[in-house]
């Protein structure tokens, strides 16, 4: 049983016009084997929280703590912060030109398991997680990300969280860009680690029509740079129904 | 043949083909007064069937093409033997023909090759240069109508070795070179991959890979002579810099002349710069004479590391350092993956690693 808390997080991101502030204390904590949705407008911060806690060099954290099980996120390197258990599924996951996907899971896995997967099972394992998100066996011969459709790119995400086993995932925006025959294969996978594994879940999105494949345990509302009004599943649907407008009129 | 001609002047620096090189490394090569030995140089490592080497005198065979290049025509007063290299006419090679050096002293030497292809032959020949070196080095290459040569360097000199090089093709009909230029040794490197074409429908494709670290000189300029219609070139120059004065030049001229009508031509250079105090020159130039073309464009970066790439590979637990050797592999695979030769792929890699590592030591 792990805990991701976040306590009182505030950052900020340079800009030309000076720092701007965009977390203003947020207060959230997710427990092996919740999910906990993230929604809120577009500009409310939400992907600076995904990216704050992966350790991304172009935010600043100038107040507040995020730790796995009482150690202190924000004190370690980004791979340091994969190897304790966090992984980010990117809405816009990087192109890498020359590095081929076989090559990068086995580097990632490698790192993150502490020692080379064991080439007999290893290329098992991939197939088979591929298979299960409806890739075809050549994907792995490709460049990462290098010419993926929006899908492609998201259900490699998907395949590396599959692969690397963290313990808390944030899912960035990864409903957006995909069809409803992508979303459903992304969101089967998602829902088949979340059934294998004790894995956590913070799964950001401006839409609710992920949350009809992925259900939520947790239902938290963002809003300028922070967390506004926190419920259950059936605050979802309020959302669906009412829209963020009553939480972005000041 | 005298050792001073009145068409030979040392170049003053000042010359566009000059301006980019440290004249005072290059060890007296572009020097009339300096004694500068003529060597046949090259030397079979490993033979292909159907692939002949021999070494004839200066006279008998004489260079095919025009050079303006000072440190060519300075090469060329003093070479007294050449080395012929013939692909038989029809000739498939399975094995490549894999030559090295020998005879090199680390004194001013000049050496000349002709490599020869035959009609419809198909090889591939790889040089590998390793040693301290003081060497003017050209090597012309004359493809027969229908001939295909893949033809692999690699400067893989030692840290004080001077290189002044010509690689000039000459492509006829329906023939094909390709030129991969490997450039990680030497303390002065500076080549000129060049070609010129004697009938329609040749190809040329120029792939370029150099890595340049603390006070290295690596320069390539290449030339390519649009003058027959519908010929087609490609050249692809990726290099990398890292250290203190770490110095590379790439020139990539393309002419179109009025007759070369249907001429495809795309030529890319694409440097990355690892730390400080290095700099990368990178010049394309397009002259064309005709509009009656297929294609023609060039494009030119030079940047640092990306750091979104860096983040996206961190993020998924790779060390820094891990990081960065993949970006870099990366960067040279599309170059590195045409030598098609395992054994030479690993130890180029390891290479770059370990210029890499240097860099973060």
């Amino acid at each position: 049983m792990s805990t991701l808390e976040i306590k009182g997080l505030q950052v900020s991101v340079a800009t030309e016009a000076g720092f701007t502030e965009i977390l203003r204390g947020v207060d959230l904590t997710i427990k092996s084997g919740e999910t906990h949705a993230i929604m809120g407008p577009n500009g409310s911060g939400k992907s600076t929280l995904a990216y704050s806690i992966a350790g991304h060099p172009k935010y600043t954290i100038t107040g507040g703590s995020v730790t796995l099980d009482g150690v202190d996120v924000l004190a370690m390197s980004v791979d340091e912060r994969a190897r304790a258990g966090l992984f980010l599924a990117m809405q816009y996951p990087v192109e890498v030109p020359g590095v081929s996907v076989t090559n990068f899971l086995r580097t990632a896995s490698t790192a993150i398991r502490g020692e080379a997967p064991k080439v007999r099972t290893w290329v098992g394992e991939v197939k088979e997680a591929m298979k299960a998100l409806n890739m075809d066996t050549n994907f792995a011969e490709r460049n990462v990300n290098e010419g993926f459709s929006g899908g492609e790119k998201k259900r490699h995400e998907i395949l590396q969280l599959e692969l690397l086993k963290p313990k808390f995932a944030i899912l960035d925006e990864t409903d957006s860009g995909l069809d409803v025959d992508a979303l459903r294969i992304v969101s089967e996978g998602v829902n088949r680690i979340k059934g294998s594994s004790d894995l956590g879940i913070m799964l950001i999105t401006h839409y609710t029509r992920i949350l009809r494949y992925i259900k939520p345990d947790f239902v938290h509302v963002f809003a300028a740079g922070k967390i506004v009004e926190e419920g259950g599943p059936e605050l979802a649907d309020k959302l669906e129904e009412k829209g963020y407008a009553e939480y972005t009129t000041a | 043949m005298s050792t001073l001609t009145t068409n030979y002047l040392a170049p003053t620096g000042r010359e566009e083909a000059w301006r980019f090189t440290p004249l005072a490394r290059v060890g007296g090569l572009l020097d009339a007064s300096t004694a500068i030995e003529s060597v046949a140089s090259l030397r079979i490592t490993n033979a292909a069937p159907q692939i002949k080497l021999t070494v004839k005198s200066a006279q008998d065979l004489p260079a095919i093409s025009i050079s303006d290049d000072l440190a060519t025509i300075r090469a060329r007063e003093v070479i007294s033997e050449v080395t012929h290299i013939e692909v038989a006419a029809n000739a498939q090679p399975s094995e490549p023909l894999i030559m090295e050096r020998s005879g090199l002293t680390g004194k001013p030497q000049a050496s000349r090759t002709l490599i020869s292809c035959g009609v419809n032959s198909h090889a591939t020949i790889i040089l590998i240069n390793t040693g301290d070196v003081i060497l003017a080095d050209e090597i012309e290459f004359d493809l027969a109508p229908g001939s295909n040569l893949t033809f692999i360097s690699l400067q893989e000199w030692s840290a004080k070795a001077v290189h002044l090089g010509r690689q000039h093709a000459v492509i006829s009909k329906d023939a094909t070179f390709n030129s991969i230029v490997i450039t990680v040794g030497g303390s002065l490197v500076r080549l000129l991959p060049t070609v010129e074409y004697s009938g329609p429908g040749s190809s040329a494709d120029l792939q370029g890979l150099y890595f340049a670290t603390d006070g290295q000189h690596l320069e390539h300029r290449l030339h390519v002579n649009h003058n027959v219609p519908n010929a087609k070139s490609r050249v692809n120059y990726k290099g990398a810099l890292a250290g203190d004065k770490a110095h590379t030049v790439w020139i990539g001229d393309v002419y179109i002349r009025a007759n070369a009508e249907g001429t495809d031509t795309y030529e890319l250079n694409r440097n990355l710069l690892l730390s400080d105090g290095a700099r990368a020159d990178s010049v394309p130039n397009l002259e064309i004479e005709t509009g009656e073309i297929v294609g023609a464009g060039h494009a030119s970066t030079t940047g640092r590391f990306d750091d979104e790439q860096l983040f996206y590979l961190s993020s998924r637990g790779i060390s820094a350092e891990i990081a960065r050797r993949l970006v870099i592999r990366g960067f040279f695979a599309e170059i590195v993956g045409k030598i098609k030769n395992e054994e030479i792929e690993n130890r180029l890699m390891d290479r770059i690693d370990s210029e890499l590592a240097k860099v973060e030591a």
